[in-house]
């Protein structure tokens, strides 16, 4: 594979003090991946090595069949030469340059194409009419789309996001967030995005790595990631949350139905039919021991006991009930309910407890060439 | 009024504020932004001119230009003539005496760009040179101008290293503070004060718009965050 990412490297600052990194990532159906932690875990030294401006003493960074960086042999590509898209957490757009500049700085095509190739970029980010404005005259979400595009200009072989929201006010940031998702979704290039923000990683990522410390702890996909934390640094980084893919397929009433597998999750939510992820707090999940005629809750479902884990005063029991649901109880009621693995209980979850995290319309990829051209 | 000293003061102005943007952008952007090791020596050197007597600096250029120094020798055998007490001797001389004045705010001015922005504009494909001159100059503009500015009418006003390198040759090495210091060694006072006044309205325009032009773009590119 061509556009293929390997790197597995070391960036020292003290004796004490390192960020290690092991990442693949290829080009594909898992192309973007999140790096993912609080701050000073090390996610933007990660990026920065990547980008090639940063320098680790140890490892190597390869892409497809260049090596872009070997502490062995001493090769360290310049950014230049890596032919990749970094976009700064406060997008570093020119200040001095209008939009237009901006987006034709990274293009080396002549003059001609590339004003037709600027001009069509800028209408897919739906930027047509600001051509000749400086990034001073424009909104938050007005520069990201900037920032993409100029990106995008470049027709890079990797994309390198740092916080790619946080520059954003709140409002704004949720329909970013989804645009963002489309653009990715839309160009068939690996894509490595760092944030501190679950929702940000759940609605752009494909696969995420957890940071803490200075080393990744876990990789795998988002669901699994956090409903199945590796460690205790994980699951205080990520939260203890069920997170299930589901598509959304009826909506009315502000009650929204989500086929999850084989069942269904109601949330109390108006939403569009679509891909999403159901995202259900451990700790809002009842376990009884048979099932109920009439509860309030609008979710019930019938399961097995896959395994209990004691964690101090609260123990996570995880059910099979068509998909992998984990509720946190404390250990009186796990004594009253008399629940062991292979024991069948009742899962209850309260509508309002669900929440959704929408994953954008399923949309085919493109190369970026196929869409600007 | 000594208008041919008033013509050479300019002359020998321009000429060494050209000669300060060409070899002093290249150094105020190594000492600005290549954070290389042995920096602090080359600040202390361009800084020296700041705190040396201008006779000890003047000394050392009629030594190192003397027609028994190399230097001295290599431009008499080229041209034909001594480069001290002639215009190229002057110029040498000013270039040196004006150095901090041009590398210090160019220095400054390249170190307020955004660091961000010059290593996007990298991973953009833009060589180092490229991100110089289409990113870093324009952006640091400002502080560009300020420090021509400053050196051109700093090179009006020097005296010290011009009477130590030029002597006193009219029309050749007088500058407006030798004739000056002529006037008053003559005790024509009325001419003196003539030139002083000049000279006094000439620095303080210069300064009052630098000042006026550094302020108006320091707005002239916000940037709301």
């Amino acid at each position: 594979m061509a556009d293929r990412l390997v790197a597995s490297f070391v960036r020292r600052y003290t004796p004490t003090v390192s960020v290690r990194a092991d990442l693949e990532l290829e080009s594909g159906e898992s192309r973007v991946l999140v790096l993912f932690g609080p701050s000073g875990s090390g996610k933007t030294t990660i990026l920065r090595c990547l980008a090639g401006l940063d320098r680790p003493q140890e490892g190597f960074i390869r892409f497809g069949a260049e090596i872009w960086f070997d502490a062995a042999t001493g090769v360290n590509r310049s950014p230049q030469a890596r032919r990749l898209a970094y976009v700064a957490q406060d997008y570093g757009l020119f200040p001095h340059l209008t939009v237009e500049e901006n987006v034709r700085f990274g293009m080396d095509a002549n003059r001609s194409a590339a004003t037709a190739r600027v001009a069509s970029i800028l209408e897919r980010v739906h930027l047509a009419g600001m051509a000749g404005r400086l990034p001073a005259q424009l909104s938050g979400g007005e520069r990201q789309r900037v920032a993409l595009a100029r990106a995008l200009a470049r027709d890079p072989a990797l994309v390198l996001l740092d916080e790619p929201l946080a520059a954003l006010d709140l409002p704004l940031r949720d329909p970013m967030r989804q645009e963002l998702r489309q653009f990715l979704r839309s160009i068939d290039v690996p894509s490595v995005i760092v944030t501190h923000d679950r929702v940000d990683a759940l609605t752009l990522g494909d696969r995420m790595a957890v940071l803490s410390g200075g080393f990744i702890r876990q990789v795998g996909s988002i669901p699994e990631v956090f409903s199945r934390p590796a460690d205790v640094a994980v699951a205080a980084s990520v939260g203890v949350e069920n997170v299930v893919a589901g598509t959304v397929v009826e909506s009315a009433a502000g009650l929204a139905t989500v086929r999850v597998g084989d069942g269904s999750i109601r949330v109390a939510a108006d939403v569009e039919s679509g891909p999403v992820f159901v995202c259900i707090r451990a700790e809002d999940v009842i376990l009884e021991r048979s099932q109920h005629g009439d509860v309030s809750a609008r979710n019930q479902w019938t399961g097995r006991v896959v395994a209990l884990q004691s964690e101090g005063s609260v123990v996570r029991v995880t059910v099979d009930c068509g998909f992998v649901l984990t509720a946190l109880i404390t250990r009186p009621s796990l004594d009253e309910l008399q629940v062991a693995p292979g024991s069948t209980v009742t899962a209850l979850v309260k509508a309002t407890a669900v929440h959704l995290v929408q994953r954008g319309p399923a949309q085919e990829p493109t190369t970026p060439t196929d869409r600007i051209s | 009024m000594d208008w041919s000293a008033v013509a050479l003061s300019l002359r020998l102005a321009a000429a060494t504020t050209i000669v300060l943007l060409a070899i002093g952008l290249p150094l105020a952007s190594w000492l600005a932004l290549s954070g290389r090791r042995g920096r602090w020596a080359v600040d202390a050197l361009v800084a020296l001119p700041l705190v040396l007597p201008p006779t000890v600096l003047g000394y050392y250029v009629l030594v190192m230009l003397g027609p028994r120094s190399p230097i001295g020798r290599a431009f008499e055998t080229l041209t034909g003539s001594p480069i001290v007490f002639s215009f190229s001797g002057l110029l040498v001389a000013s270039v040196l005496y004006s150095l901090p004045f041009a590398v210090q705010p160019f220095a400054a001015a390249f170190a307020a760009v955004d660091r961000t922005l010059i290593e996007t504009a990298w991973c953009l494909g833009a060589s180092r040179l490229r991100t110089f001159t289409r990113i870093v100059v324009p952006l640091a503009r400002p502080g560009i101008i300020a420090g021509a500015v400053l050196t051109f009418a700093h090179t009006v006003g020097e005296f010290g290293v011009v009477l130590m390198v030029g002597g006193n040759l009219p029309g050749v090495t007088r500058t407006v503070s030798i004739s000056i210091y002529d006037d008053v060694q003559a005790l024509d006072y009325a001419r003196a004060g003539r030139t002083a006044a000049l000279l006094l309205a000439f620095s303080f325009v210069v300064l009052a718009l630098t000042y006026r032009l550094q302020r108006r773009s320091g707005r002239a590119w916000p940037i709301a965050s």
